[in-house]
């Protein structure tokens, strides 16, 4: 069905199940219970989610298939957005002409980039692209001004010379994105219980999209081309005397990787109509790597995955404090509740920086191949105790950064 | 004419800067192979050594009988408190101590970074020398960040002014000297201060490199690793020698920065991205070329500053160095005087 | 008029004359090899030949068209494939995937977008290069990852990997370099099938004459950069020249 095999095939319609359901999924506990703090069901987070989530996928098609680290991506993530903004501001509020412009915006920024980066490779490309990126921050937030917004970022105002629409409501405010009349910020609530489950409109249109986008991955992993795309990882010398040019392929890889960055920033526009230069911040480019890398880089789900435990981690780690772990470890003798607080508070709230960073070296270190790998070896070890020969089929492993 | 050697001596110390940092990674890079993403936090590191200096010096008690101004419950600053090496060592002594508090945390720096550089080398670094460039860039990345978040948790976001001996305060008339007007050329007293502190360092480290043995077969080691790991000497430890060392150049130039930039826990990233941009002009593996590239970007960077310039071409102050480094890897991929075959599949 | 034509190629690195003057041919549907001490320039002829080097003067013409200037991928393109000393393949890719890569630059050229095709739907590219695997009998490790091969299957797989593009001249570099005297008698078994089944034309760098006189038709001495003589195997052995330049020294 769809042109997939019944592996990958299994693993969409489990996304897919996933995307549908998650206001449920992620709101398994009752409001009223203490550990309702670690809901994440409410349209804010999970449209970070799926956005992080399809920036990450296409940050895997150039990083994870072809083995080009680039630290810059954020930059087309940026671009997108702005693009996106601009579409509000001057033709419509709808969001359809929003995104198909942020990508291509982005894929002409990232053909631009990408041709002159990918003259170099290892460290020196990883450099190329992080000097482009940190360029066009400095640029956004000066020069640029009056494209972007400098400081303040780019918003959406009440004088917008918008060619369809209206610049203001009748109520005078400034419009909202909407996909043909469906306004990205109305939701409705379900009281079920204890529990209540929002379906936002914005995450649904956003869930809608990424489905598609995580369908053309599939169908390019499965493809020739990716396989070239892996070849080219895996031994240009090679290549080029089997006669393929890997110059265009990787350049492909990397304007196809700009284009889903791309989707991404304006995506997060079109839930949130505004555009800031930090976004293209080189930490930010870090953010999308880190996504990558703890997933696991090169395989289909493993962005997805990683993208999704950071920003649920980020939201829910941040919102912590030293009260709420003193309510956590209240059962204990008093010194141990204290050194516990003590221990762990540097880590949690403010220090949310702090964990990512040490659980990034960890899997840095012992996981090259992120919770995809960390998975793959737990499936193994059953299987061996069931006394099976397991032979992975599709993906072989594979380490990222070889 | 003025202006011109103006914006050379402003371009000195952040010249300075970048020469000293990057003359630590193209070391570790040159030696050990490792592409070190954690060598701007070192830098950073270096300048709390000094805020921790700063504190500890200032740190006082309250002396018995002088109770602080209260009013209606509340304490107004309580009664000035006396440092306690002033207490020690008399209010002048004491004070003149704590006026001096960066260039004594040269001192503390030394042990207290070369202590931090053998740790992450023994500690982690050194199980990344066979593992892909990517992988060594990732885990020290992660490093990076781990180490500005643990400052941060300490000692805040903001930026803390620590300021230099009061004999420093105050510029220099270069104008006069060199028979202009004066007031045309002033330059701050620190920075000159700076900017020699990195030539004596610099020369230091190029001393150590060629007139010791050791140096010898370090730089032997850069040249050609394979062979001198042949000549059945032993360059691993080495390894934690010059790890040590670029991470005690890292941190000196942190903490004789301070007066110049009040420390911050994001300062380290901004001036690594920077930093590698100069390796990279400068030719991966070239110490030579890294100081050169360090000096030249810190001065082309003070241009391009001048308004007459930004007037020009907007923006160009901000983005120069990109500018410069791109055209530079397009061009000459190997740097200024990068050598053959370092870092080329 | 050979399929390849070398004429009067000089290759030069700083002070040192690496080629000067090659002279070469090679008939179509021979194999032909080119031997030397070691130094004598044969790699470098080689790397000129494939278009990671370009001779500082000379010509090198394949079927008529002049391949100087040509990168790696066109010339490959133009039916020329090499196997390398150190056997080349994409060692983390799977046996098959190393199979599927020079069949679809076969048919597709040296770059295609084909993101949305499967390759499991390309039953015919897949077949082709399953005979080819059957060939160097390696089908039952189609699913290996190709590091993980030995020394020998890796060298097979190389090899099928050119064959399988079906090229007009196929260059070898050392093919038996460092293998045992049991793989290496394998080694031009292969070869020799392999030229029997298809008409193709070799050229073949070597050092060991047991392979260079089971194998060749005709045999170029190297030496110094400049071709000392050119014969059928039997009259380069008993060429005295070619004993003192060569065969003196490393073969007894």
């Amino acid at each position: 069905m769809l042109g997939l095999k019944k592996s990958d095939l299994r693993l969409y319609l489990i996304v897919l199940a996933l995307l549908i359901f998650a206001p449920f999924l992620l709101n398994p506990f009752p409001d009223t219970s203490g550990l309702a703090q670690f809901n994440a069901g409410y349209p804010d987070l999970m449209q970070k989610l799926i956005i992080f989530g399809l920036f990450a996928v296409g940050f895997n098609i150039l990083f994870g298939l072809t083995g080009y680290l680039s630290f810059g991506h954020a930059a087309f993530l940026g671009v997108g957005s702005y693009a996106g903004v601009w579409m509000f501001k001057l033709l419509t509020m709808n969001v359809v002409p929003a995104l198909i412009v942020s990508t291509l915006t982005a894929g002409v920024f990232a053909l631009l980039i990408g041709f002159i980066s990918l003259r170099r490779s290892g460290i020196y490309f990883s450099i190329l692209t992080l000097a482009f990126a940190q360029m066009s921050y400095s640029l956004a937030y000066s020069v640029l001004t009056p494209i972007t917004g400098g400081e303040t970022g780019l918003q959406l105002s009440l004088d917008d010379p918008r060619i369809i629409g209206i610049s203001r409501t009748e109520s005078g405010n400034i419009p909202v994105p909407h996909f043909f009349g469906l306004e990205m910020n109305s939701a409705t609530t379900i009281d079920f219980g204890a529990w209540s489950f929002t379906f936002s409109a914005g995450y649904y249109f956003a869930a809608v999209i990424f489905a598609v986008a995580f369908f053309l991955t599939i169908r390019l992993f499965r493809s020739p081309f990716g396989l070239m795309l892996r070849a080219v990882k895996s031994n240009q010398s090679r290549m080029s005397y089997t006669g393929l040019n890997s110059r265009p392929y990787a350049l492909a890889a990397f304007v196809i990787s700009g284009m889903y960055a791309g989707l991404a920033g304006g995506l997060m526009v079109a839930m949130d109509p505004l555009a800031g230069a930090e976004r293209m911040l080189w930490t930010a480019s870090g953010e999308v790597v880190l996504m990558t890398i703890l997933g696991g880089a090169g395989t289909l789900i493993g962005p997805v995955l990683g993208a999704g435990v950071i920003a649920y981690l980020e939201s829910i780690i941040s919102t912590i404090n030293e009260n709420v772990l003193h309510q956590w470890f209240g059962g204990l003798p008093d010194w141990a509740e204290n050194t516990l607080v003590t221990v762990v508070e540097p880590f949690v709230g403010e220090g949310w920086h702090l964990t990512l960073g040490a659980v990034f070296m960890l899997v840095v270190i012992f996981l090259p191949g992120g919770i995809v790998q960390a998975g793959r070896l737990i499936a193994r070890f059953f299987r061996r105790n069931r006394g099976e020969v397991g032979a992975l089929s599709g993906e072989p492993e594979r380490r990222p950064g070889e | 004419m003025e202006a011109i050697i103006l914006q050379i001596l402003n371009g000195l110390d952040k010249g300075s800067a970048y020469a000293l940092i990057a003359l630590g990674l193209t070391l570790i890079f040159g030696t050990l192979g490792v592409v070190n993403f954690a060598h701007g936090a070192l830098f950073m590191l270096g300048a709390f050594v000094a805020v921790t200096m700063q504190r500890v010096l200032t740190l006082g008690f309250v002396p018995e009988g002088a109770t602080g101004t209260s009013a209606g419950g509340f304490s107004f600053g309580t009664a000035r408190e006396t440092p306690y090496v002033e207490h020690w060592f008399g209010p002048e002594v004491g004070g003149t101590i704590i006026d001096w508090a960066v260039p004594i945390s040269i001192l503390v720096a030394i042990p207290v970074m070369a202590l931090i550089g053998v740790a992450m080398e023994r500690g982690l670094i050194r199980f990344f020398y066979k593992r892909p460039h990517a992988d060594q860039i990732l885990v020290t990345f992660g490093l990076a960040i781990v180490l500005q978040e643990i400052i941060k948790h300490y000692y805040g976001a903001n930026p803390i002014p620590t300021p230099a001996p009061d004999v420093f305060v105050g510029s220099f008339d270069f104008g006069q000297v060199l028979g202009f007007d004066p007031y045309t050329i002033m330059y701050p007293y620190w920075r000159l201060v700076y900017f020699g502190f990195a030539a004596v360092v610099i020369g230091g480290v190029f001393a150590f490199l060629q007139f010791t043995t050791f140096g010898m077969v370090v730089r032997a080691g850069m040249a050609d690793r394979e062979t001198v790991g042949l000549l059945g000497i032993d360059i691993d430890k080495r390894f934690v020698v010059m790890f040590a060392l670029a991470a005690i150049v890292a941190g000196m130039a942190g903490v004789m920065y301070t007066p110049i930039l009040s420390p911050n826990y994001h300062m380290g990233m901004d001036f690594l991205v920077l930093s590698f941009v100069v390796v990279v002009v400068g030719g991966m593996g070239s110490l030579p070329g890294a100081v050169a590239a360090g000096f030249l970007l810190g001065i082309l960077q003070s241009f391009a500053s001048m308004t007459e310039v930004i007037e020009l071409i907007p923006g160009i102050n901000q983005v120069v160095i990109y500018l410069v480094a791109i055209i530079v890897l397009l061009t000459r991929p190997r740097g200024l005087m990068g050598r053959k075959g370092v870092m080329e599949e | 008029m050979g399929i390849l034509e070398i004429k009067g190629v000089n290759k030069r690195f700083g002070g040192l004359q690496a080629l000067g003057d090659v002279n070469l041919s090679v008939a179509e549907g021979s194999c032909h090899a080119i031997i030397g001490p070691n130094g004598a320039g044969k790699s470098t002829l080689l790397n000129c030949l494939v278009g990671k080097l370009i001779p500082d003067t000379g010509s090198v013409t394949f079927e008529g068209k002049s391949l100087l200037g040509r990168k790696p991928h066109e010339i490959n393109q133009m039916g020329i494939s090499r196997v390398f000393q150190t056997p080349e393949i994409f060692g983390d890719l799977t046996v098959m995937e190393n199979m599927l890569i020079p069949c679809f630059a076969r048919r597709d050229g040296s770059f295609r977008m084909h993101a949305y095709e499967t390759i499991t739907d390309e039953r015919a590219i897949i077949e082709e290069a399953e005979e080819m695997l059957d060939e160097v009998h390696m089908l039952d490790k189609r699913d290996m990852h190709a590091a993980s091969l030995s020394r020998g299957d890796k060298r097979r797989l190389e090899m099928a990997m050119c064959l399988v593009q079906q090229p007009k001249l196929l260059l070898l570099d050392e093919p038996t370099a460092g293998m045992a005297r049991a793989d290496t008698n394998n080694t031009i078994e292969l070869l020799k099938q392999i030229r029997q089944k298809r008409n193709l034309t070799m050229a073949i760098i070597e050092h060991d004459m047991h392979v260079v006189f089971s194998l060749a038709d005709r045999v170029t001495v190297l030496a110094q950069g400049t071709p000392l003589v050119e014969d059928t195997p039997e009259k380069i052995k008993g060429n005295p020249k070619v004993r003192e330049a060569y065969l003196g020294e490393a073969h007894v």
